[in-house]
């Protein structure tokens, strides 16, 4: 079967000198990620409080594998798992467990004795994270954030001798729990892009849009492509899924390929979109959720006090992208 | 589709049903979406549909799917960052954030809704949060803001609170979209950099954030000098002009 071919054996990659040692660290990462995931599963299958053990651990280990093996698997068993991955949230079958959650005198206790010193740990991560990209780029921000991680956890364990190992593993089985599948949702929309592009499907939006567009125009296309990144978002309630589809379709063909700035244009782009966000009743969780959070009589009460915010934003970013692309 | 004199134009018309069918992918996804079904499935759905239309095999489909994926495990980063998010909560630091913003006293609802964004964007550039509108909004701005109209000896008036709801809940959201992007890992920056990386831009993501720190300024200005406006003329509407002076 041509779905077991091609594995790479962990000892000649992380031996081979050829490879950066970043590559290699991140490894190590992914590796991390991969247990914290299969300890959630193993966690969540043992749990008599899951209504849905097996559902959970299946989609939880089998991302937990592929982060772990995921360099060292042929393609298509990866590609095999990543299906067997996506059945249980498909079907629903992805459930919270037992929520350890810490008690309100607990957090009120600490809070009192930690005070501000809380903010070190939470912000090492961001620091640390820039300070790789800046001052060490050849190990770059992923790294920083591993090591941001590793330095937020001491602290923690600093402040507060109660955060032993298991008290880390156990929050952040909550916190995966919490977030849920949906979290997987921006990796599947790159890879859905990924397939877009190799099937050739940007080519033919390109084709259709071709005539709406003058040749070689490059203020139009942008135009078009940020208004289309709103528009798409709007209707789909996700800026991302909107910044696939539109990006391969549009912002390639008629601004990227025409030797615009792609930092500017795809990062533009994506908070472009952003304002779609704020005007769409799509976007359910951010504009529909809070008006019954906090008992607003009008349904789209969010939505209307966030207009006059996202339209002028809007504008702004596309003239930015006019002019320094 | 060059054809002799008549520009490459014409390939339009006669563009083959076998090149048009190839949008049936991304048709699905944007149905999918609008009809809110599970968003994996329409991934799923959307993934397949456009490798049958484009006549690939399984085995080929597999392997773009397995090799996008990993190659994007780097989105992922969340998941090591969780290791500490959830002991950090336990720690107290909704309870400390709720506290640094209690410490702005005697304003005005515009004001602390402002404060609340820079505070709420300040955090999110490194990726914290607190608990959004249900665990900071409720319990902890919404009182504040109401106790600043009662504290001028105002009766807070329906219309104004409905108002400072709606936008306490807009300045979550601005401020959240257009500030989480500035934290250099976050997963919109990491989508771009894979977007752009399969279409053949290498881009750093650095030179990512630096790009959109413009956008992130503008939004946050502009939302806080809007909301105090539409917050001034609110409290001049309904407890009069005085409303603005400071009562000393």
């Amino acid at each position: 079967m041509r779905i077991f071919e091609g594995f790479i054996n962990p000892v000649t990659f992380f031996s081979n000198p050829e490879i950066a040692t970043s590559a290699k660290l991140l490894e190590i990462m992914f590796i991390i990620m991969g247990l914290v995931c299969i300890h959630s599963a193993i966690r969540n299958l043992t749990d008599k409080e899951n209504k849905s053990p097996v559902g959970s651990c299946i989609f939880w280990g089998v991302l937990g594998i592929v982060l772990m093996f995921g360099r060292f698997l042929p393609s298509a068993l990866s590609g095999v798992l990543i299906v067997i991955m996506t059945l249980p949230p498909i079907f629903k079958r992805v459930k919270a467990g037992r929520a350890e959650v810490p008690s309100e005198e607990y957090t009120k206790k600490k809070a009192e004795q930690i005070g501000l010193k809380i903010f070190i740990p939470a912000f090492s991560i961001g620091v640390s994270a820039i300070f790789f990209a800046l001052v060490v780029p050849s190990l770059g921000a992923l790294v920083g954030v591993g090591v941001g991680v590793v330095i937020s956890a001491v602290t923690l364990i600093a402040l507060n001798h109660d955060n032993k190992p298991k008290v880390f593993l156990g929050d952040s089985r909550r916190m995966l729990d919490v977030i849920g599948p949906l979290c997987m949702l921006p990796m599947l929309l790159a890879s859905l892009g990924a397939v877009f592009t190799a099937a050739g499907v940007g080519d033919v939006i390109a084709e259709l849009v071709a005539p709406l567009i003058p040749d070689g125009n490059m203020t139009i296309g942008i135009i078009v492509y940020a208004l289309g990144m709103v528009l798409f978002t709007m209707i789909m309630g996700n800026a991302f899924a909107a910044i696939t589809v539109m990006t391969v379709g549009i912002g390639y063909p008629f601004v990227l390929a025409l030797g615009a700035d792609p930092v500017v244009i795809g990062m533009l782009a994506l908070t472009v979109g952003f304002c779609g966000t704020l005007m769409t009743p799509m976007a359910a969780n951010f504009n529909i959720v809070p008006v019954a959070m906090l008992d607003i009589k009008d349904k789209y009460a969010v939505i209307k006090n966030q207009l006059a915010i996202a339209v002028p934003v809007m504008l702004f970013q596309i003239i930015l992208m006019i002019i320094f692309s | 589709m060059l054809c002799g004199g008549c520009g490459h134009r014409e390939g339009l018309n006669i563009m083959e049903f076998s090149e048009l069918i190839k949008l049936l992918g991304i048709v699905i996804v944007i149905v999918g979406f609008i009809l809110k079904l599970e968003p994996i499935l329409i991934i799923l759905l959307g993934l397949t549909v456009t490798a049958i239309v484009s006549l690939m095999d399984p085995i080929t489909l597999l392997s773009a799917i397995g090799s996008s994926f990993v190659s994007n495990r780097n989105m992922a980063i969340f998941i090591l960052i969780l290791l500490v998010t959830g002991t950090m909560e336990r720690n107290g630091l909704k309870e400390s954030a709720a506290k640094l913003i209690g410490k702005v006293k005697g304003a005005s609802p515009g004001k602390i809704i402002g404060a609340y964004g820079i505070m709420r964007g300040f955090f999110a550039m490194f990726n914290v949060s607190f608990g959004g509108v249900a665990g900071f909004v409720r319990p902890v701005i919404m009182p504040m803001a109401i106790g600043a109209i009662e504290a001028k000896g105002d009766v807070p008036n329906e219309e104004h609170v409905e108002k400072i709801k709606g936008m306490s809940s807009g300045m979550e959201n601005t401020a959240w979209f257009f500030w989480q992007v500035l934290f250099i890992t976050g997963s919109g920056n990491l989508l771009v950099q894979q977007t752009l990386a399969g279409l053949g831009f290498e881009v750093e993501l650095f030179a990512l954030v630096r790009q959109v720190i413009p956008v992130s300024i503008f939004a946050m200005v502009w939302a806080i000098i809007y909301y105090n406006l539409v917050d001034r003329a609110q409290r001049k509407k309904h407890y009069g002009s005085g409303a603005d002076a400071p009562k000393n």
